[in-house]
């Protein structure tokens, strides 16, 4: 049942590319029937399987000869996140309801970016994982190029490349994989029991994990991210940073520790305190935490500071998966889920609520703009998500990023350390944001005050509504009722660590 | 383990008001009205349902994520009750105080519910996370309400406020994901057991070396911001004053006492054997709050600045009491002194948080009657014109500054009364505080009320019905605790006493 | 061997030949006073029915192959050839429908002439086992694709590419004549398997001076074919100045021929080992495991043509980024993967294994080439010009266009599920699955490599086409055949990549079990 969430996007993207052009509103209710429909069963998915570890959804013999199978399976952590997938569809659609030009191809990339997204979290054979990882660069490419804003083409093809080496690197790390193995099958539970030697695990291990971590805005291969996320229009940015920066992460968790665990293991030899590939990818994490979060207190752009939020809260995400406890990489998955419904927020607030409106994205253009009056709505709902983002309790990254500070003490205390700068800049960073753009006390400018003698600003409408009342109460429901998700997580993340990738 | 939820029904109450005010317009301060008094009735129940023997009653628990320790865990004593019933009272005068709000009044009332919410959330929970979340979130009201309806300095002062208080908060968390990870529970009562074998101490060496002491710093570090504690206090004047004095009313009544609550619920039974061995630096900063929040406002001319730093003075008492108790105790007098004492800091914990609370609506109602005025330089002789005002002021000024007979004498006698034997040279140095103290407030009584009338003021209107009825119960409660205080030191004694044979220093 | 036997097993070619020569009758005798586009049709449709035909007839060859009197095998008829020889033709099928739309000549029935007669070489080299048949097929090829790039009279940059073409592949086809006779020398017989026999036993541990040279020789002319750095230089020319159907039958059906010849020689080389010792069957690499004997010909046999790969991947695809002419970006891209190939066949398995991926790879990517050359052409056609800027806007002019031009060029990116990313996938798995050793690993890594660089210049086509506003926006009108030829391309292009097995399986089907 789970897998009609890859048909049927697709299936949806097939039907808007044919439509003809100036259907607009039926593009857009077409889209929004795909998603809902996508995140009900995703849902249903979700409420079935829990508790029923692996469960294999599709398994055929796709190219038999060299034991590659179309296999679809679900464990708990897929289920959490193609659910999270489910959201952000729906939620990007709501947002992208005034997008006028070009609509149906609009949501013909967008359905098809969906469906690669549902691909990758089901797959379970690494081949099948990697076609549906490469088939989401090319939509996001054009979603960026054609509909996005600032120096859009440069972030469009910035992104589109850094993915694919990224994925270049993943490809060459499952060719030799699969060679290595004798070239039996390319199935992920196969492959992890194939007994690959140390010494591969040594090299495929840090070459794979890096390839994924790219697309999921490791430090320093991040920098496509912000760019990026300026670039794109609003649901594309939402579904960047909420979802495809978790496909990233997902591989790393996936692929990378699932198939090469040996690849973790001390080198027997250390270098200033680093003594295995964990260790480097801790600290790339830690730092990727600390810097976004410093960086993002000095940008000027509001959708620059959101944009290096999330590269902050993904070395959240990394830094839990390699402290490789329990409680730590149940802790990462938890952060995807959380971060991805937040991230999805901050954007479609700073996008489509106040951007669309005003025009600017300067903070200082904004501090004139006195919004909380003029833009209530949007001012009340980025101070829900802005508390989110900061982690406070009862919201969903409070419990996350306590489990990943808690799993990082254990592994490494100094990690917990560094990774609680990163919480506290956060608030700040946030809190800076939130006073500028929307409580700000200075004078209103002229430019302002002759708009304001105009018109105001156009309404909110029910779409943007029912967009952030959905987040919303997706962090909220979690942060206050984590167990919902942690009894899917916790069993999938025991079993992972357990026998790799069983 | 009865039927009926009490205490989750008495949490929610102001959450569902605050969505039903956010929508009611000009009728929000209607509803807020409704919801409070609904809110001090329930209180009250709680305040009549408990055990007698100064134990945990009302106990609530549900599993809530069980992998982390964390459990739906609330519960209701002496202490915590007395603290509902304060945040009640006070929440329902200022709801009463805030007749003039005229932008956005649904929004207003919303957050001051909010804000009601998170104090009886964290007075009755009984795991960290459930504590921990009513704590912070009891923050984001209380920010927009300076700094949307501030004065003209609202910003910095909101800001300033968030900012010391969220510091404070991050030293708390990550002390108690210590705890968590040493002891891997993360229950009050669990490890408040724990403590008093020297178990929790004992754990945290295993796991995390020798660091038990950096914990407790962390923990009173927190809760030094919120109380506040010299020299962390800086944020409080600001706040006060800019903040609208109906929500000041809030943050004197009942936000400050979110922190002594703390030190009693959290500090002192975690890590009450550090604090003893901490205690001398500690008294030092009491004695120090005492003294210095006595002094500057001695200085000040506003008159909300001059009761912000006397809250800081009397909150000085609070600790100070807090801190002399934590000795352990050698024989039975001893012991008494400490019962005196944590009798006396909880007594003045809702004395004060009344009397504070009373003193900043009538700043609030001489505000409305002047334009905004506030200095004590621009009054004079209102007896003459204003002499109910004056009269039921000044019954509130008196209690302020501890005369038998009103209830703010109660408290501050008991913890004298309790810290002299256990800390003498401490005790000694803060009566210099009681002695500024009377100084600031017979300083006010005269600028304000006595003295010739200047010409503006010859109108100055008096209380008019309503108000009178509206604060003749506030004022006469203050005299019948100051008379009749064993109507609540009955119900706490037996939890102070409970408590005490609990701690272990 | 009798004649009967000779006719048959060339019936193939030999049907090819009548079809050309039927083309020309019909042209020059009945539709002299014709309207040009039933003439064209006319011919494209002949030569379509001679190609069928001819495919039939490739059924009715012997399984076994013709062997001359001697034992020697001239023709073979099974495995990589069978594979071949249906690839060429049904790739000359589709060159032909291209053809309809087309205005660039009035010599119809020439041109469809010459396109069957140079299929009829390639078809010869698929096949051939003898040294003195690869030539005669090669020349057959080659001269006609000289003539073929040579044919719009009108465009100076068509003749200017085909002298270039021409005094280029002279050079290369001498250079393979002079290889070839130090074969001969070598062994004494222009049979391949008789050669390699002879090299083996000559140079079992060590490769002479002669044999070095005789390779690199031979490296060299077929080198040339199939545009390895550094004998690339005539591809940008050609490809750019030939007339568009001409440039993708160079692109598609002279490579599948020329790499069946490559597969031809290496199958050949390991068939040795099953003669000559009776070692365990071993695949070769150049530094694979242990080896049990030391192979002096396939170690430097491999040398060479790594060397050409790594070459061409590298400077095909950096070339590529600089190109603003589409046909010039489409040559350095053919270099590009001709690379690819060429690494599948630096690493022969001993097995089928690599045999069928490097033809999986070439049919494919014929396939895809001439739909590409296709949408190019139709471009040129509305626009006067090949230029990154004759295409903007293209999905306004001509939706279907636009969605064609998007699915080639992504597939020969490699993106999935399109059958470019299955047949580079399959190739580099080939390749490691001879040999897993830290070269044949930093090689893969290479390509692929080099593949993710290739994404940028497609890209760059795919932005103007569908991003960037559009300079002109009248629609462009496009024969329905043309149309309907390229979106059955484009949708067999999305076909075999979501079932690769279906290709994979019926290539596999004509190669023993085991």
């Amino acid at each position: 049942m789970l897998a009609w969430t890859i048909y049927l996007s697709f299936a949806g993207a097939l039907v808007e590319a044919l439509l003809p052009k100036g259907k607009a509103t039926l593009a857009r209710w077409l889209a929004l029937t795909v998603a809902v429909a996508g995140l009900a069963l995703a849902a249903a998915g979700f409420a079935a399987g829990m508790g029923h570890g692996r469960v294999t959804i599709v398994d055929a013999a796709w190219v038999p000869s060299m034991g590659i199978h179309f296999l679809l399976a679900a464990d708990g952590i897929s289920l959490v996140l193609v659910l999270l997938t489910g959201l952000a569809a729906v939620a990007g659609v709501l947002f992208s309801w005034n997008v006028e030009m070009r609509t149906n191809e609009f949501f013909a990339f967008y359905l098809a970016l969906i469906g690669g997204v549902y691909g990758v979290f089901l797959s379970f054979d690494l081949f099948l994982l990697f076609v549906f990882y490469e088939i989401a660069i090319v939509p996001k490419y054009f979603l960026i190029a054609i509909w996005g804003s600032t120096r859009r083409e440069y972030g469009a093809m910035k992104l589109a490349l850094y993915s694919f080496v990224g994925s270049a690197m993943v490809l060459i790390g499952l060719l030799a994989a699969y060679a290595t193995s004798g070239s039996h099958s390319t199935g992920l539970v196969a492959l992890a029991h194939a007994g690959l030697p140390v010494s591969f695990q040594m090299w495929a291990f840090p070459l794979v994990f890096t390839g994924f971590a790219i697309l999921a805005g490791m430090w320093p291969f991040h920098t496509w991210a912000p760019t990026g996320h300026v670039a794109a229009p609003t649901a594309a940015s939402m579904l960047l940073a909420g979802v495809v920066m978790k496909l990233g992460a997902y591989g790393c968790l996936r692929v990378a520790i699932s198939l090469f665990p040996r690849g973790l293991d001390p080198w027997g030899f250390s270098f200033a305190g680093i003594g295995s590939w964990r260790d480097v990818f801790a600290v790339l994490a830690v730092v990727g935490i600390v810097y976004g979060a410093l960086v993002a207190l000095a940008q000027t752009d509001f959708k620059f500071v959101i944009g290096y939020s999330s590269v902050s809260h993904m070395g959240f995400v990394l830094l839990g998966l390699v402290t490789l406890n329990q409680i730590g990489v149940t802790g990462a998955v938890l952060q995807m889920f959380s971060h991805g419904v937040i991230a999805g927020l901050l954007f479609a607030i700073v996008g489509r609520i106040v951007y669309d409106r005003t025009h600017t994205r300067q903070l200082a253009e904004l501090e004139a703009m006195h919004l909380s009056k003029r833009l209530p709505f949007a001012a009340w709902a980025f101070v829900i998500a802005g508390m989110a983002s900061m982690g406070l309790p009862g919201f969903s990254g409070f419990v996350a990023e306590l489990q990943v500070l808690v799993g990082a003490w254990i592994a490494r205390p100094w990690w917990t350390m560094a990774a609680g700068v990163g919480i506290v800049v956060g608030v700040a960073y946030t809190w800076r944001a939130l006073q500028k753009a929307f409580f700000s006390d200075a004078l209103p400018s002229p430019h302002v005050l002759e708009y304001e003698q105009g018109h105001g600003f156009a309404p909110i409408t029910w779409p943007e509504i029912a967009g952030v009342s959905l987040l919303v109460m997706a962090s909220l429901v979690v942060g206050l009722y984590p167990k919902i998700l942690l009894d899917a997580i916790e069993p999938a993340v025991k079993v992972l660590l357990a026998g790799g990738g069983q | 383990m009865n039927g009926i939820p009490i205490l989750t029904l008495l949490t929610l109450l102001p959450v569902v008001g605050a969505a039903i005010a956010l929508f009611s317009g000009r009728h929000a301060r209607a509803v807020a009205l409704a919801t409070t008094l609904a809110g001090l009735a329930l209180a009250l129940t709680v305040w009549t349902q408990l055990p007698g023997d100064g134990s945990m009653g009302l106990v609530e628990r549900a599993a809530w994520a069980p992998s982390l320790g964390i459990e739906y865990h609330l519960g209701a004593d002496g202490l915590g009750a007395l603290m509902l019933v304060l945040s009640a009272i006070v929440t329902l005068m200022s709801v009463d105080a805030a007749h003039r709000v005229h932008h956005q009044p649904g929004l207003f009332f919303a957050l001051v519910l909010l804000l009601q919410a998170g104090l009886f959330g964290s007075f009755t929970a009984l795991n960290f996370f459930h504590w921990f979340l009513f704590w912070e979130l009891s923050l984001i009201p209380a920010f927009f309400l300076i700094k949307i309806w501030g004065g003209p300095r609202r910003g910095p002062a909101a800001t300033q406020f968030f900012v010391y208080t969220m510091a404070g908060s991050v030293a708390l968390l990550l002390a108690f994901l210590a705890v968590f990870l040493s002891t891997g529970s993360m229950d009050f009562g669990q490890l408040a057991a724990l403590a008093a074998t020297g178990g929790l101490e004992q754990a945290v060496t295993a796991h995390l070396g020798p660091v038990t002491m950096w914990l407790a710093v962390g923990v009173l570090a927190g809760f030094a911001v919120k109380v506040p504690m010299a020299p962390f206090h800086t944020w409080l004047p600001a706040a006060y004053a800019e903040a609208p004095s109906p929500v000041t009313m809030l943050l004197t009544g009942a936000m400050s006492k979110m922190g002594v609550y703390g030190l009693l619920r959290i500090a002192l039974p975690l890590f009450g054997h550090q604090i003893a061995q901490m205690r001398t630096p500690l008294l030092v900063l009491a004695v120090l709050t005492v003294v210095m929040g006595a002094w500057a406002a001695a200085a000040q001319k506003d008159l909300k600045r001059i009761f912000a730093y006397s809250s800081v003075n009397h909150l000085g008492y609070c600790l100070l009491g807090i801190f002399a108790l934590a000795k352990p105790a050698v024989d039975a007098a001893a012991q008494a002194s400490q019962a005196a004492a944590l009798n006396g800091v909880i007594l003045q914990m809702f004395n004060h948080g009344l009397t504070a609370a009373t003193l900043f609506w009538f700043v609030a109602m001489m505000q409305e009657r002047t334009g905004g005025e506030r200095g004590i330089d621009h009054f004079g002789g209102l007896r003459k014109p204003a002499p109910v005002l004056a009269g039921l002021m000044g019954i509130a000024l008196f209690s302020s500054l501890g005369l038998p007979g009103l209830n703010g004498f109660v408290g501050e006698f008991l913890i004298f009364r309790g810290v002299f034997p256990l800390a003498w040279v401490a005790a000694t140095v803060s009566i210099l505080g009681l002695l500024v103290t009377a100084a600031v407030i017979l300083t006010v009584i005269q600028k304000v009320f006595s003295g010739p009338v200047p010409e503006h003021w010859a109108k100055f209107p008096d209380m008019h019905g309503r108000e009178r009825l509206a604060l003749a119960p506030v004022i006469g409660l203050m005299l019948v605790l100051g008379l009749v205080p064993q109507l609540i030191v009955d119900t706490v004694n037996p939890t102070v006493v409970n408590l005490l044979a609990h701690w272990r220093f | 061997m009798n004649y009967a036997d000779l006719f048959r097993m060339t019936l193939p070619e030999t049907v090819l030949e009548l079809a050309a020569l039927i083309v020309l009758v019909v042209d020059l005798g009945f539709l002299r006073k014709a309207a040009l586009q039933v003439r064209v049709a006319t011919a494209a449709l002949l030569g379509v029915c001679g190609c069928g035909v001819a495919l039939f007839a490739l059924l009715l060859q012997m399984p076994g192959g013709l062997t001359a009197p001697g034992g020697d095998l001239l023709l073979t008829a099974d495995g990589s050839s069978a594979v071949a020889q249906t690839g060429i033709l049904a790739l000359t099928v589709l060159t032909l429908l291209l053809l309809i739309d087309t205005d660039f000549t009035r010599h119809v029935g020439e041109y469809v002439a010459v396109v069957l007669m140079s299929a009829t070489g390639g078809l010869l080299i698929a096949a051939a086992q003898d040294l003195l048949v690869i030539f005669v097929g090669l020349e057959l090829l080659s001269l006609g694709l000289y003539i073929l790039t040579a044919f719009a009279k009108s465009s100076g940059k068509s003749a200017e590419a085909a002298l270039k073409y021409y005094l280029f592949g002279g050079m290369s086809a001498a250079f393979l004549l002079f290889g070839f006779s130090y074969l001969y020398g070598i062994s004494g017989s222009t049979n391949l398997h008789r050669i390699m026999l002879a090299a083996y036993g000559w140079n079992a541990y060590h490769t002479s001076t002669l044999l070095h040279v005789a390779l690199v020789m031979i490296a060299a002319g077929l080198g040339f074919k199939v545009a390895a750095v550094p004998f690339h230089l005539w591809a940008p020319d050609t490809y750019e100045g030939a007339p568009a159907p001409s440039a993708a039958f160079i692109a598609s059906v002279s490579k599948l021929a020329s790499f069946a010849l490559l597969i031809a020689i290496g199958t050949a080389a390991l068939h040795v080992f099953d003669d000559h010792n009776n070692v365990a069957r071993v695949s070769i690499g150049i530094l694979s495991g242990s080896e049990p004997v030391y192979l002096g010909f396939a170690r430097s046999w491999s040398l060479i043509l790594t060397v050409l790969a790594a070459a061409s991947m590298v400077l095909g695809n950096l070339a590529a980024l600089a190109q603003t002419s589409v046909r010039r970006l489409l040559a350095y891209s053919a270099i590009a993967h001709g690379g690819y190939i060429l690494l599948g066949l630096a690493y022969f398995s001993y097995t089928s294994r690599s045999a069928e991926a490097v033809l999986y790879y070439t049919l494919s990517y014929g396939l895809t080439t001439i739909g590409a050359f296709g949408v190019v052409g139709e471009v040129e056609r509305a626009t006067g010009s090949d230029r990154l800027d004759a295409f903007l806007g293209l999905h306004k002019r001509s939706p279907l266009l636009a969605a064609a031009l998007l699915v080639l060029f992504l597939s020969l990116a490699g993106i999935p599920p399109l059958v470019g990313f299955w047949a580079k996938f399959n190739l580099f798995a080939a390749v490691l699955g001879v040999s897993t050793g830290a070269v044949p690993l930093a090689l893969v890594a290479l390509a692929v490599a080099m593949s993710a660089v290739s994404l940028y210049y497609y890209l760059q086509v795919l932005k103007r086409a569908y991003v960037m506003p559009a300079v002109n926006e009248t629609p462009i009108a496009v024969h329905p055949v043309t149309l309907g030829v390229l979106l059955v391309i484009a949708a067999m292009v999305v076909a075999l990549g979501c079932l690769p097995a279906l290709l994979q399986g019926w290539i596999a089907g004509f190669y023993p079990v085991g």
